[in-house]
C-alpha cells in the first residue's frame, strides 16, 4: 500500500488533477526552463495561450505545445526494473516498497557528512514545482509536474571538499522490498553519476512528489533525482545514498552495455542508440512523433557545460 | 450410425474453432483500441502484440508434427497451414503497424525509403525483417495448387524455411528484449526443443525404414517427413 502522509507541500500545491489541468491547462515547459535557470520558480507555470494544436508545424525549438502528462500516464507507464521489466510493472508490484522510515546518506568528498531523515530532508529544502520534459532513451516521452529542491541545496549544505568532482547515487537494495533485485536482470543495487557541475546545475533537483502528491512508490519515492536534459535512466529513484568522488562513477547502464549507454547520455537526436533512433520521440498521448530537441530543449541552460566535448565520444 | 473419423472432427470441428479463437488477438487489440484501453502508449502496446501473436502462431505451426506423433493424432496436421498463415497474417499486421508508425507518424507520408533505411541500420529489426521475407513465400505457396505445381519434395524443401523464420522471429525478440524477458527465452527453448525433435525424428525415421514392420518412437515410414504436405 502507498504510505500516504501530509507532503511538506504547502497546502494550495495540493490539488487534483482535474483542477491542476483547469489551472494551467497547457505549459509551455521550454519557456519555464529558461525562467528557472534565472531562479524564478514562479514563472514555470507560464500558461500558454494557444490551445492543444499538435503540430504548429516547425519543428522548432519549443515550437511544439508542451502539455502536462495526466496522473494516470505518469504513474501507469514507469521503467523501474526493480518491480519488473514490463511497464506496467511498478505500478502493479511497487506497493512492498515501504519509503518511510528511509534515510538518505550524504558522504565521501564532503565537510560535513550526514545521514538525513527524508522528513527532516524535506523540512530543510522546501519543495517547489518544476514541470519538465522526461525523454526515455526508448523513444519516448512525457510532461511532468514534480515538487523538489535543488540537489545544489543539500550538496552546499555538506559542503564538498576541493577533490569532489563527481556525485554517485545509490538505489534501495532490498529484494524483499524490490523483489525484482531477486533476478539478475541488472547488476543490484541501481546506481547512477554526475559531473559535480551538473549536479550543481539549478535544473537539477531531488523531486518528493508529482502533481502535487508524494510520490507514488512507483516512481521512484520517497526521493528520485531528476535531470531533465539527460535519458530518463540517469534519474535515479528512491535514492538511499549520495556520495561525492574523485573519479568518475560506474553507472547501472553504462556497466551493463557500456557500447549503447555512456556515462553522460545527454539527450541528442544527433547520437543514435543502436535499438531506438533518437530523432524523434512519442510524447505519450500522442500519435504523431516529435523532433527530440537536443539536451531535451534544455539547450540554453546547460549546453555550456559540453563546451568543447565531442558529444558522439561522450555521448 | 455414422462414424465420424478423426479427420472429421479436426476439419469439422476443432479446425473452426482454431479459426474462430486465432482471430482472438485481433479481437482483444480491436476492443482496447475503441475503448482507448491500450495503456499509455497504444502504439507500443500493439506492435508488441502482434509481434508476440505472429510468432506465438509460427511456432504452435510448428509444434502441431511433434503434438500429432506424441498424441496419436495424425488428423491435427490439418491445422497446420492455418497456423501458419495465421503467423503470417499476424506478421504482416506488425510490419504493418511498425511502418505506419516510423514514417506517417514521424510526419514522413509514407516514406518507403525511411523504413528500409531503419531495417538496414538497426540489427534487431533486420533480423525481423528477414524473419518476415522468409514467410512470405511460405504463405504465398500455401496452397494445394502451389504443392502440386512445385512438386511434393521442392515444396516440403521451400517450407523448412519456416524453421529460420521461427529461429529470426525468437533472435528479434530476445535482441530486442532488455537482456531477460521470460517469454522470449521460453520461446526460445521450444524451437530449440522443436529443432532437435525434428532432426532426432528424422534418424529414426531412417533407421524406421530400415526395420520398417516396427517403426520407431511412432514415427513409421508411413509418414515421409515430419513435414509432410498437409491439409
Ligand atoms: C517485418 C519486419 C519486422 C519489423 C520491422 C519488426 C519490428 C518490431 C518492433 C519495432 C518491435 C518492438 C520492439 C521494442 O519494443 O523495442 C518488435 C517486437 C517484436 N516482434 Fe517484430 N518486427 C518484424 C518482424 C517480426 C516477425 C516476422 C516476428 C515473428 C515471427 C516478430 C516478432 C516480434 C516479437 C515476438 C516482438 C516482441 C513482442 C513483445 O515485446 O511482446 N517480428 N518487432
Amino acid at each position: 500500500m502507498l504510505i500516504r502522509r501530509k507532503p511538506d507541500i504547502p497546502s494550495s500545491e495540493i490539488t487534483d488533477e482535474k483542477v491542476y489541468w483547469n489551472r494551467r491547462a497547457f505549459i509551455r515547459a521550454a519557456a519555464g526552463a529558461g525562467a528557472l535557470a534565472l531562479g524564478a520558480p514562479v514563472v514555470n507555470r507560464l500558461v500558454a495561450a494557444a490551445a492543444g494544436g499538435r503540430r504548429d508545424g516547425g519543428g522548432q525549438q519549443g515550437a511544439l505545445e508542451d502539455k502536462l502528462n495526466t496522473y494516470e500516464e505518469i504513474t501507469t507507464y514507469n521503467n523501474f526494473y526493480e518491480f519488473g521489466t514490463g511497464k506496467g510493472d511498478p505500478a502493479k508490484y511497487a506497493h512492498t516498497l515501504r519509503p518511510r522510515p528511509w534515510t538518505v546518506e550524504v558522504t565521501g568528498e564532503v565537510h560535513r557528512p550526514r545521514v538525513y531523515d527524508i522528513d527532516e530532508l524535506l523540512k530543510l529544502f522546501p519543495l517547489e514545482e518544476r514541470v519538465y520534459r522526461l525523454r526515455c532513451v526508448e523513444a519516448w516521452s512525457m510532461v511532468i509536474p514534480w515538487e523538489g529542491f535543488p540537489l545544489a541545496s543539500l550538496l552546499e549544505r555538506v559542503e564538498p571538499t576541493s577533490h569532489a568532482r563527481f556525485v554517485e547515487f545509490t538505489t534501495l537494495y532490498d529484494p524483499e522490498q524490490m523483489p525484482g533485485q531477486r533476478r539478475a536482470v541488472l547488476p543490484w543495487p541501481y546506481v547512477e553519476g554526475l559531473r559535480l557541475d551538473e549536479a550543481m546545475h539549478p535544473l537539477t533537483i531531488l523531486a518528493a512528489g508529482l502533481y502535487g502528491k508524494v510520490l507514488p512508490n512507483q516512481n521512484g519515492a520517497p526521493l528520485r533525482l531528476v535531470v531533465p536534459w539527460k535519458y530518463g535512466f540517469k534519474s535515479i529513484k528512491s535514492i538511499v545514498r549520495i556520495r561525492l568522488v574523485r573519479e568518475q562513477p560506474r553507472t547501472t547502464w553504462n556497466l551493463v552495455a557500456p557500447h549503447e549507454y555512456g556515462f553522460y547520455a545527454n539527450v541528442n537526436p544527433d547520437v543514435d542508440h543502436p535499438r531506438w533512433s533518437q530523432k524523434r520521440e512519442r510524447r505519450i498521448g500522442e500519435l504523431f512523433k516529435r523532433p527530440t530537441l537536443f539536451l531535451n530543449g534544455y539547450a540554453d541552460q546547460v549546453a555550456h557545460l559540453y563546451a568543447g566535448m565531442d558529444l558522439r565520444k561522450y555521448f | 450410425m455414422v462414424v465420424r473419423t478423426q479427420g472429421w472432427w479436426v476439419r469439422r470441428v476443432v479446425k473452426p474453432a482454431v479459426f474462430v479463437l486465432a482471430l482472438w488477438p485481433l479481437a482483444w487489440l480491436v476492443r482496447g483500441a475503441l475503448a482507448g484501453d491500450l495503456g499509455a502508449n497504444p502504439i507500443e502496446k500493439i506492435t508488441h502484440w502482434t509481434g508476440f501473436t505472429a510468432l506465438t502462431f509460427v511456432l504452435l505451426a510448428l509444434c502441431v508434427t511433434p503434438l500429432k506423433v506424441f498424441l496419436g493424432l495424425p488428423a491435427l496436421v490439418h491445422l497446420r497451414r492455418m497456423l501458419g498463415l495465421y503467423g503470417f497474417f499476424y506478421a504482416l499486421l506488425h510490419f504493418g503497424v511498425y511502418w505506419v508508425d516510423q514514417t506517417v507518424f514521424a510526419g514522413v507520408g509514407f516514406s518507403p525509403r525511411l523504413v528500409a533505411e531503419d531495417v538496414l541500420e538497426r540489427p534487431y529489426i533486420t533480423v525481423g525483417f528477414t524473419a518476415f521475407l522468409m514467410l512470405v513465400p511460405l504463405a504465398a505457396t500455401s496452397a494445394d495448387r502451389m504443392v502440386k505445381r512445385l512438386g511434393a519434395r521442392r515444396w516440403r524443401a521451400l517450407h523448412r524455411l519456416v524453421y529460420f523464420a521461427a529461429a529470426g522471429g525468437v533472435l528479434h525478440y530476445l535482441w530486442k528484449g532488455k537482456m531477460e524477458e521470460d517469454w522470449a527465452v521460453a520461446y526460445g527453448l521450444l524451437l530449440v526443443g522443436l529443432l532437435s525433435w525434428r532432426l532426432v525424428a528424422g534418424r529414426l525415421r531412417e533407421r524406421a525404414r530400415a526395420v520398417p514392420a516396427r517403426g520407431v518412437m511412432g514415427v513409421v515410414p508411413a509418414h515421409p517427413s515430419p513435414l509432410e504436405v498437409g491439409d
